[in-house]
């Protein structure tokens, strides 16, 4: 039996709580991705990262891209859409096809 | 590219031209899954860009809920609000094998079944703004799972389509060539060793021939 989890800005994510989704509030990167490891190690399947949050602990999602669980999915906070969620879709077909082939196109 | 010293036996010759085919067919194999995979990729990275931008807008529009919601209530009235939560999710996470993919698929079960059933505080210290700001998130939990589902699957697609795209690039640029050119330089040599051989032959024969019946004496 999995769990999910959200991180973020307690601000972000607070809400999350009562649909009951673990939250985990972090503001700074180096406990962000202290958290993000052990939630990785226990079991949760997906974990909910805000964009905000991410930005600082690129390296240690990225170990997450290749393996099965957990599915680390970026979320806008609260702060605002800052696209890098839409750029992680690009950047796997550009990972895929060499190019990005699909989504060049529509880039604001 | 035939800098490697090949051995010109007839051993390796078969040895060459069964590695060849093994290789021309492990070719066209990993080809062919390239291509379906790169298909069932294509099709699912569109379904992920759709429900992401569905996924990111609906966020928005909760997360200005949520700042309205705070903005008329206290600090602590919203804690003691989300102080423990009515609903609990939990995942059933199962596999799908795509093309040698093993690709997560979950399933959420929530502790109480009536979907509305989410409000973990009661209505009279709380402003309505939060109601639609739980309910809006409530409402969107099935596609940012849907999202996760998809999103973890193309991750892992696009990590296996750039591992079969480099076997065979290596395959057809690499190996294939390399067995080929050892093919022909055996068989050259090979054909080159016979050649000598029936001269040396020849000559031999010439040679005792010449001994027993003296030709040349005789012409002059």
């Amino acid at each position: 039996m999995y769990k999910i989890a959200v991180m973020g800005e307690s601000d972000s994510i607070y809400g999350f709580a009562t649909l009951g989704l673990d939250t985990y509030p972090t503001d700074n990167p180096e406990s962000a991705q202290k958290t993000l490891r052990s939630l990785a190690e226990s079991d949760y399947a997906v974990v909910y990262i805000t964009e905000a949050c991410a930005a600082g602990i690129q390296s240690e999602i990225s170990r997450y891209n290749e393996e099965q669980l957990p599915a680390v999915i970026l979320i806008p906070g609260v702060s605002g859409n800052t696209g890098a969620g839409v750029r992680n879709v690009s950047k796997s077909v550009e990972q895929a096809v060499g190019s990005d082939i699909i989504f060049g196109g529509d880039k604001e | 590219m035939a800098n490697k010293t090949v051995t010109a036996t007839r051993m390796e010759l078969t040895r060459l031209k069964r590695k060849l085919i093994t290789t021309r067919r492990g070719h066209k194999l990993l080809k062919d899954k390239r291509d379906e995979l790169m298909r069932q990729f294509l099709m699912l990275v569109r379904e992920n860009m759709d429900l992401r931008k569905k996924v990111e807008a609906g966020l928005a529009a909760a997360n200005k809920n949520f700042v309205l919601a705070k903005s008329t209530m206290s600090e602590e009235a919203v804690n003691v609000a989300f102080m423990t939560p009515k609903q609990e999710v939990s995942l059933d996470v199962s596999q799908k094998n795509v093309m040698s993919v093993d690709i997560p698929v979950f399933e959420y079960r929530t502790r109480t079944s009536d979907p509305n059933d989410i409000y973990s505080y009661g209505f009279a210290f709380t402003s309505s703004d939060l109601d639609d700001a739980v309910k809006s998130l409530s409402d969107l939990l099935p596609d940012m799972l849907k999202l996760a589902e998809t999103e973890k699957a193309c991750q892992l697609m696009a990590a296996e389509i750039e591992k079969t795209r480099r076997r065979v690039n290596a395959l057809e640029h690499v190996i294939i060539p390399e067995t080929e050119a050892g093919i022909k330089m055996i068989t050259m040599k090979l054909d080159e060793n016979e050649r000598s051989t029936q001269i040396r032959l020849m000559k031999v024969k010439d040679m005792l021939l010449e001994d027993a019946h003296h030709y040349k004496e005789r012409e002059a």
